[in-house]
């Protein structure tokens, strides 16, 4: 639908869907072992490897995927520093129309709240149909930012998506919840949706398109670009004192030594129980 | 008012254990401040469920409508910014939940209330609030400060805290909900159970179960093949699920399957929370990962710090001698 939509008033007019798909830039920490920097409020950063947060992976996959259906573009915007066009570019790679950073190091990444605001403003900024989020971010995990933004935009949202239909004008999405059964809501558009990994199947991204992708244009913003003051901004409603390793009282026993040893040792184990 | 309102989750007019758990937080907070808590019930007909949670706080906060039967977005928040901005209490607690996660961060931004999701501690010290949670996919715990504010709002992960009845039985207060169904944007159409498949893991004794360590859809035969000579069946996380490698009802954890098997071996599985919720029971965890500070390892009674393509062929050849078979 969008802007011209909106001039010319005819909601039956029907000209595809523009989505706005918001993308974290995020260290994989699944096999890293992560040391707590000097702060004591952050992880060391060097020598992890970073990629685009597996739920926003998902997000953009489900735009694209519904773009080839009805039409319409897909915008993929990210806060944060020059890493994050990695990211931003491996979207466009994967078939995004435009690319957007936010990059102000006035702007707190580590408060949802700041960030919701701050893509809120983003978002005021284009026409759109629907925004998409990841339900979390991987590394925080805080599953914040999504609905903050629906709350900042007064915009209906659905949580957990495993599936987005658009029928009629209006989303039609399938939320997951607690084991394994789905919530069939409907919404109105405008909306937001936070979309939970599974939702459709990934694509790869090729080589060349990649390489094309470099080519291609990041439009950078600052939040004067967007027009939000630093007092609208405000502080942080949340914050990070400290992060140290889990204290759990652990009941394992390791059991080392070279493969045939340890399959031995595991036999034993088995055997003793009556397993084997 | 000095409270602390704790949101009950319900289905169908029964409590979900959540629901007691943050309750339990909620008195956590309320111990040293000396403020009270209230359970707040929204529903049809839920009387006897308001009874029933009476016996673990101070106050029930009752208020029924047939809309507020099942979770609607709009409806819930309608009602619960009302109520709140009525009782004014310090704080909400919600489970981290399906509607938690759904409600909560709406919620703080229409009230200005600080959230912090997910928590599995919760504390005031020097007049502020702070509650631990995890980051980094369980690996590191971080203690999170809220804003000053007039007011907070915190999620409770399932299993944090313990519930406990109080000395004395609450007092049921009705509240009359605010008008309700005006303009909708959000429509309930109900819920839907997706068709199970073939194997039911939570039957089995035995459960192989494999993660992403498993890196490509052709290694799968090789847990298959040790499920079969321990006379199990093959289970998996969520990823191996959303790739399309295995049926969903083979994915264990909280949007999956809840298994308690006599044995279960976890290969390249990170131990996310999600995941250990479903398995952490099974009598026998045995967890093989290459990184020796995975979490699995702190659920799991054995660990092997390794590659899981040198230990599992060792562990089949070495079966397959034990039984004789080639
Ligand atoms: C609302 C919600 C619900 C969810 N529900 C579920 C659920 O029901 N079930 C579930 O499982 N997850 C669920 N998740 C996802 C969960 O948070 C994790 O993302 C997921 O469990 C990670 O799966 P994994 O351990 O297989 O992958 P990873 O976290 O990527 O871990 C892979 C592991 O394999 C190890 N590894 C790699 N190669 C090897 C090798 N060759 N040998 C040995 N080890 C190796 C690595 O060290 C690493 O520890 C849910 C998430 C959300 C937000
Ligand atoms: N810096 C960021 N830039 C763009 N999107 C973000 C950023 N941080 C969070 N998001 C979006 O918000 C979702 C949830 O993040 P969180 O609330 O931090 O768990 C992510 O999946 C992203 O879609």
């Amino acid at each position: 639908m969008g802007l011209l939509a909106q001039i010319v008033a005819v909601p039956e007019l029907w000209l595809g869907l523009d989505i706005i798909v918001c993308v974290k830039y995020v260290p994989d920490v699944s096999s890293a072992e992560l040391k707590v920097d000097s702060s004591g409020r952050e992880i060391e950063r060097r020598g992890l490897s970073y990629d685009i947060n597996e739920w926003d992976d998902y997000a953009l996959e489900v735009a694209l995927v519904l773009r080839e259906k009805h039409g319409g573009s897909v915008t993929a915007v990210s806060i944060g520093g020059e890493e994050a066009d990695r990211v931003l570019r491996r979207c466009l790679a994967k078939g995004a129309d435009k690319a957007i950073r936010i990059g102000d190091p006035r702007v707190n990444l580590y408060d949802p709240f700041t960030v919701a605001k701050v893509l809120s403003a983003a978002a005021k900024k284009t026409s759109f149909d629907l925004i998409l989020t990841g339900v979390q971010a991987n590394d925080d995990g805080y599953a914040i930012t999504g609905p903050a933004i629906a709350q900042y935009l007064n915009l209906p949202h659905a949580t957990l998506a495993k599936k987005i239909e658009i029928v009629d004008g209006r989303a039609v999405v399938h939320r997951e919840l607690e084991g394994g059964v789905e919530e069939v809501v409907e919404l109105d558009l405008p909306a937001v949706i936070t979309v939970q990994t599974g939702i459709v199947e990934l694509r790869y991204v090729s080589v060349l398109g990649i390489r094309m992708a470099m080519r291609r244009e990041i439009k950078v913003m600052s939040l004067d670009d967007l027009g939000l003051s630093l007092e609208e901004v405000g502080e942080p409603w949340i914050r990070v004192e400290g992060l140290y390793a889990p204290r759990v009282e652990r009941r394992i026993e390791f059991v080392g030594g070279s493969p045939e040893e340890v399959a031995s040792k595991i036999i034993e184990l088995l055997r003793a129980r009556g397993l084997l | 008012m000095s409270e602390i309102i704790v949101l009950a989750e319900q289905r169908g007019g029964e409590a979900r254990e959540i629901t007691f758990e943050a309750l339990a937080a909620g008195r956590k907070l309320a111990e040293k401040t000396g403020l009270k808590v209230a359970a707040l019930v929204l529903g049809s007909e839920v009387e006897k469920l308001a009874e029933q949670l009476s016996e673990y706080c101070d106050t029930v906060l009752l208020t029924e409508d047939e809309r507020l039967s099942q979770y609607h977005s709009e409806n819930y928040q309608l009602v619960v910014s009302h109520i709140l901005r009525e009782r004014r209490p310090r704080v909400l607690v919600v489970g981290h939940t399906s509607l938690g996660m759904d409600l909560a961060p709406r919620l703080a931004v229409e009230l200005g209330f600080p959230l912090i999701t997910d928590c599995i501690d919760v504390e005031f010290a020097n007049g502020r609030l702070y509650a631990t949670r995890q980051m980094y996919g369980g690996k590191l715990n971080a203690r999170v400060s809220a804003r000053v504010a007039e007011g907070y709002i915190l999620t409770v992960r399932a299993g944090a805290f313990r519930p406990s009845k109080t000395a004395r039985r609450g007092v049921v207060v009705k509240m009359a909900p605010p008008e309700l169904g005006g303009k909708a944007r959000v429509r309930v159409r109900g819920l839907v159970v997706p068709a199970e498949s073939g194997v039911s893991i939570e039957s089995a004794d035995i459960i192989v179960a494999i993660g992403r360590g498993i890196g490509e859809k052709t290694n799968i035969p090789l847990a298959e093949e040790l499920a079969r000579l321990l006379g199990g069946v093959v289970a998996c996380s969520r990823p191996i699920v959303d790739k399309g490698w295995l049926p969903p009802d083979r994915q264990v954890g909280s949007s999956g399957k809840t298994v308690k098997p006599r044995l279960y071996i976890a290969l390249g599985i990170s131990g996310a929370f999600q995941h250990i919720m479903g398995m952490m029971n099974s009598q026998l965890i045995i967890a093989v990962n290459k990184d020796p500070n995975a979490p699995i390892f702190n659920v799991a009674h054995y660990g092997v710090v390794d590659d899981l393509f040198k230990i599992v062929p060792a562990l089949i050849k070495k079966i397959k001698e034990a039984k004789g078979v080639k």
